[in-house]
């Protein structure tokens, strides 16, 4: 075939097949790239788990495990209450408006009853866990102190209905996992829909 | 009369290179022998700086050789792991001498290249013709990290699983998709078993083969260009009657010979930290990594592995994560753009301006002293202090374009000096 200076045949099989042979591989990965995803079985792991809080006595802090990370469940004193309503003034986010927790705990405890808070422990940092500090005013953690959380990692601090305080590493208040009640002492965690 | 003793090296001689000259028209065995090792020259002048690459590359051996071994004995499962390491440690014959070979090789590795690539900054080796190589150099240095962080998880101890927990949260703060990359690095909603055993892939079999690819190319582009040296000379612009560098001497056997001390040097130190200090009072293997991975449970205080604190205390030093994210890949990504960066058009310092070598010193510093801030407790001096040099580590490469296109520089010799 002659030569000529415009998109000669040859350039037309060229591009055709580059352009076949790419959309190809490009096909060819999706398996590799979804094979990363979480498998059948690790979904099924993270299912909603169920917390009896029957015993949980005033002041006391009770670890769960979901998916891998804690859940704090706090039962609330009414002195620890009282401090909610005090420390607006060291925190972010002091009226929840970051999408940090499901509409039913956008309040200022941040629970669905006011004693019971339900938070992850995962700092909204990078992720550690945020050590309970329920003492008011440690040497440590200043005069100002309210009692809450602090994350050893990198200094983060939280109060009592995990809000972030201002000044520290996190950006956003620590996330209300999706719950609800079935019955008075128990809590699912992990999903707030269907019957209970 | 049967064949003397004379007779019988004659015979082996001829045989072998007529099995040389056999290979040869098959393969360029030879060829590549004269390329890179007989008619390689390199500089005449080289001093302990150009040692370290040397170095890394027998480290590189050292770990592919112990990593081998320890799969054998390792077993990539969250309930197996912690428990394998501590049999390998206990039980496997050797297997302690050959896990602290490897655990120290990986903080040796990382000790050495920094110093290799120190040299690069001292003598200007990234200048042209070099960018290349320096590329190179900086992807085999990516490589690096992916390695030691895939492989810091595999001993399932408590500082494994959180540090990989920062790490990875750190892709989460990518806009929009960070919560799902987050979740399909890991494979699971948090660091699990699943998580371990694609780390262990990574680490045993994906990055290794870069790294080994990379190394080469790395070697190939430099002895396309040929080595720089501390005067920062071109050697091939004076060469003798036979077409050979006058400054120059072989590769092989003169360069090797001397390599060969440098390494025995260096396996002197290497065995006293190996045997009597392995955990490096808990830089090299941290302390809360003895005991196993509690996703519920965070370490007191959570810190990487020294070789990578530089970069953390840059993540710290503003209030900010996304931020704080973005200066530290940036701060990883600057050197690549140091041929670039740097106009000044003489290469080694000796002849450059003291400002330069003021900058550089002061550089050097900055990148230790943001070592030192990364394994400390976060309080607010340390805070401050690490904002500071994070200012200073970047002004070193944002204001080099300005100073060193009208930089004062000495002359320069046209051969070496030593």
């Amino acid at each position: 075939m002659a030569e000529s200076g415009g998109f000669t045949r040859r350039h037309f099989l060229t591009v055709a097949t580059v352009v076949t042979g790419g959309a190809g591989a490009i096909a060819a990965a999706v398996p590799f790239v979804a094979s990363f995803k979480p498998s059948a079985r690790a979904q099924a792991l993270g299912a909603p788990v169920t917390v009896d809080i029957s015993k949980l006595e005033l002041g006391a802090l009770l670890r769960v495990e979901w998916r891998g990370r804690v859940v704090y469940v706090l039962h609330r004193t009414p002195a620890m209450l009282a401090t909610l309503g005090k420390d607006a003034a060291l925190l972010r986010d002091p009226t929840s408006k970051e999408d940090q927790q499901p509409g039913y705990a956008q309040n200022e405890h941040r629970s669905i009853r006011p004693e019971v808070l339900v938070v992850e422990g995962v700092c909204t940092h990078f992720g550690c866990a945020p050590a309970p500090r329920f003492e008011v005013a440690p040497a440590d953690l200043g005069p100002e102190w309210p009692g809450g959380f602090f994350c050893p990692c990198h200094g983060s601090k939280f109060d009592l209905a995990g809000r972030v305080f201002t000044g520290v590493p996190a950006p956003l208040n620590l996330p209300v996992p999706a719950h609800r009640y079935i019955n008075d002492n128990t809590i699912l965690i992990g999903s707030d829909t269907g019957n209970s | 009369m049967a064949s003397t003793e004379a007779d019988v090296f004659d015979r082996l001689g001829r045989g072998l290179s007529a099995l040389g000259a056999w290979i040869d028209a098959r393969f360029p065995m030879t060829k590549l022998i004269k390329e890179h090792a007989t008619e390689y020259y390199a500089s005449k002048n080289f001093n302990v700086w150009y040692g370290f690459g040397v170095i890394a590359t027998f480290v590189l051996v050292l770990q592919l050789v112990t990593g081998i071994f320890l799969t054998m004995n390792y077993k990539p499962s969250a309930a197996e792991a912690f428990g394998s390491v501590e049999y390998i440690m206990r039980d496997v014959d050797w297997g302690w001498l050959i896990r602290y070979l490897h655990s120290t090789g990986a903080s040796a590795f990382f000790i050495v290249v920094y110093l290799h690539m120190f040299r690069g900054l001292l003598y200007g080796s990234y200048k042209k013709p070099r960018e290349l190589v320096w590329i190179i150099g900086m992807f085999i240095y990516l490589a690096l990290m992916a390695e030691a962080f895939f492989g810091y998880l595999l001993p399932w101890g408590n500082m494994s699983y959180w540090g990989a927990q920062v790490i990875v949260t750190l892709f989460g703060s990518v806009p929009w998709v960070g919560d799902e990359l987050a979740e399909w690095i890991r494979g699971d909603f948090y660091i699990s078993d699943i998580t371990l055993n694609r780390f262990f892939a990574f680490h045993v079999i994906a990055v290794p083969l870069m790294l080994l690819l990379l190394v080469v190319v790395h070697i190939m582009a430099l002895h396309e260009v040929g080595s720089n040296n501390p005067d920062g000379i071109e050697i091939k612009e004076h060469k003798g009657p036979n077409g050979k560098p006058i400054d120059g001497v072989a590769f092989h056997p003169y360069h090797t010979s001397k390599d060969l001390v440098i390494v025995i040097v260096f396996m002197i130190v290497f065995a006293a930290v190996v045997f009597f200090a392995p955990d490096m009072g808990g830089y090299f293997l941290e302390h809360a990594n003895f005991e196993p991975a509690d996703p519920l449970r965070t370490p007191e205080h959570i810190a990487p592995v020294w070789y990578f604190t530089p970069f953390y205390a840059i993540l710290r030093a503003v209030p900010n994560e996304r931020i704080g994210v973005a200066l530290m890949g940036l701060a990883v990504l600057l050197p690549f753009f140091l041929p670039w960066l740097d106009r000044c058009r003489v290469k080694s310092i000796r002849y450059r301006s003291g400002f330069y070598k003021i900058t550089l010193m002061t550089f050097a510093v900055t990148f230790v002293a943001l070592g030192y801030l990364g394994l400390q407790p976060p309080t607010t001096l340390v805070a401050r202090l690490s904002l500071t040099f994070t200012i200073l580590y970047f002004a070193f490469f944002v204001v080099m374009p300005f100073y060193t296109v009208r930089e004062k520089t000495k002359p320069v010799p046209t051969r070496v000096t030593w």
